[in-house]
């Protein structure tokens, strides 16, 4: 079912990383993602690889974990390496095989890109490994807040997100079940010609979109059952509140940003 | 067919943080013929037990023989396909697992995938609609529009139609009426008999287990806890009860009964009819002696 890919899947834990509040967490990746696109030296680059794994080690989650969840990425980062490789032309040229030239400029050009690449990757899916998607909705829904002025529909999108993050486990679950029940029934998904296996799908989609509809519409009446009528004077269980921790952790990330800035052009 | 596990273990998600071990060295005999009950509480491994039964998943360690067919962690048989024709399984809410337009499109579903000829596929429809309690009319109704309970049978029909020769049920009769259920463990009770069935129930019920099962395997956190013939393992109600099981009723009066009067009835699956006359017997024989 889980062929190793780890991205948005969430792994328990008390570390650090866990215990900080989810709008600490965003706002800090977000920023992360635009200014990895400002480093440009072998320096600049430093910092920012120190920052992505001294975060990834203080989550505590294994590394070999992570790496291996990663591996549907390492193939797009080696691609974009060879191509970076294959296509620019600056530099000495290093090897010269008839007439098919790597330069030097090439190398570095294609480490830069595939390190940024990996940075990006790295850093963002720590947000999902180490955030309930009912913290990261609940976060999101209080980083919008401003937007209801304009009568942007806030509560029913963050409602939206998190009904639909708590079910991907469970349709999940459900799409294994029913295709184990129809390869027992003599469905074959895996092997035949591809018109064959398009038309397999049939047997699994429609009893998932059964079930979907079944489950949505109980899920409404459970809902209606409790009193819910909107965000409209609802209270929280859960309150965001921003801790010592996480202005430390703004404190540190903004040194990292201004660091970044002084070892440009290092 | 046979079905031997021997040595076998089964891990979830082996190699990240979430490994959990499913199954763990577990060996056991099913011979041929025979009605297995598999009994014991949520999470003991039932239900991956039986995914190795047709080849859904293959044991991390160990091996699973289904009559010639062997299954380990890298070896499984060349024809997938001819071990899934003749091991059916009918999983927990089989319903769920309906999506033709009709009914009878349903039950066919199987057949043609295993290409049994179409006059064939007829021929057994009509004869398992009338086994599992359809009528014809319903056979052109779309199965969306049928009751819970007859979605259940359209789906067991869809599993019997291929005609497996081993036949796996997870708690078929969970969710259905006490009339229901009756009426349908007394039709896999049927089958098994007229066609020579190897049958593996898998049932939190003890009642059923004693009833039909000719062979009974405890399992508790993925390892054989018991096994041996229903009268023998389903009586020992201190054993039992440390895993959360309880012995059946008739175990559960016969121990009153015993408190009470100070005279034991052994446990042999009798009958109810049985055991109220051997009560009366017993309780004649002591107002001679007294």
């Amino acid at each position: 079912m889980n062929n190793g890919l780890i991205i948005g899947q969430y792994v328990p834990g008390e570390s650090l990383v866990h215990r900080l509040d989810p709008r600490t967490k965003i706002t800090v990746i977000f920023f992360f993602v635009f200014i990895v696109f400002l480093a440009n030296s072998v320096v600049s680059y430093s910092v920012l690889t120190l920052f992505a794994l001294a975060s990834t080690f203080t989550t505590r989650i294994p590394i070999y974990y992570i790496l291996k969840g990663l591996t549907p990425v390492w193939f797009l980062i080696v691609f974009t390496f060879i191509l970076h490789l294959i296509v620019t032309n600056e530099g000495n040229v290093l090897i010269n095989i008839i007439g098919f030239k790597i330069y030097s400029g090439g190398v570095i050009q294609g480490f830069a890109i595939s390190m940024r690449f990996f940075l990006l990757i790295l850093v963002t899916s720590l947000l999902t490994l180490t955030t309930t998607p009912i913290e990261i909705t609940d976060a999101i829904e209080d980083m919008l807040h401003p937007l209801k002025k304009v009568r942007f529909p806030v509560h029913e999108l963050a409602l939206m997100m998190s009904i639909s993050l708590r079910f991907i486990p469970t349709l999940m679950q459900e799409t294994d079940k029913i295709s184990k029940a129809q390869a027992s029934r003599g469905v074959d998904f895996r092997t035949g010609p591809l018109k064959e296996r398009i038309k397999a799908v049939v047997p699994l989609l429609v009893p998932l979109f059964v079930s979907a509809f079944k489950r949505a519409e109980e899920l409404a009446m459970a809902m209606e059952a409790r009193g819910y009528q909107g965000g409209e004077g609802r209270s929280k269980l859960r309150e965001l509140k921003l801790e010592k921790r996480d202005f430390i952790i703004f404190a540190l990330f903004i040194a990292v940003v201004i660091t970044l800035f002084a070892t440009r052009n290092y | 067919m046979d079905i031997t596990f021997n040595h076998v273990s089964y891990i979830y998600q082996a190699n990240t943080p979430f490994a959990h071990k499913a199954i763990d060295d577990l060996s056991f005999h099913i011979p041929s013929g025979s009605f297995t009950a598999v009994v014991g509480h949520t999470g003991s491994g039932k239900s991956t037990l039986i995914q190795h039964l047709n080849g859904l998943i293959r044991p991390s360690d160990g091996e699973v023989s289904i009559g010639d067919y062997r299954l380990t962690n890298n070896a499984k048989p060349a024809d997938m396909k001819e071990l899934r024709s003749r091991v059916g399984v009918v999983f927990q809410y089989p319903e769920h697992q309906l999506f033709e337009e009709t009914v009878k499109k349903d039950i066919a579903f199987g057949p043609e995938n295993f290409g049994v000829a179409s006059e064939e596929i007829d021929k057994r429809i009509s004869r398992i609609t009338a086994d599992v309690g359809l009528n014809e009319e319903q056979l052109e109704r779309s199965p969306f529009d049928l009751s819970g309970g007859q979605m259940r049978r359209v789906a067991i029909a869809g599993v019997l139609a291929v005609q497996p020769e081993v036949l796996v049920l997870d708690e078929p009769t969970a969710g259905l009426d006490p009339r229901g259920q009756h009426e349908m463990m007394e039709m896999f009770h049927n089958l098994h008999e007229q066609q020579r069935l190897t049958t593996i129930l898998v049932t939190h019920s003890m009642e059923d287990a004693v009833r039909y099962a000719d062979h009974v395997i405890i399992l508790n956190n993925g390892t054989k806890y018991m096994e041996g013939k229903p009268e023998d393992v389903l009586s020992r109600k201190e054993a039992l009860q440390r895993v959360q099981l309880d012995v059946p009723e008739m175990v559960q009066f016969l121990d009153a009964f015993e408190k009470k009067f100070g005279k034991k009835i052994p446990f042999r699956r009798q009958s109810a009819a049985a055991i109220a006359s051997e009560i009366r017997d017993r309780l004649r024989e002591g107002d001679r002696y007294e």
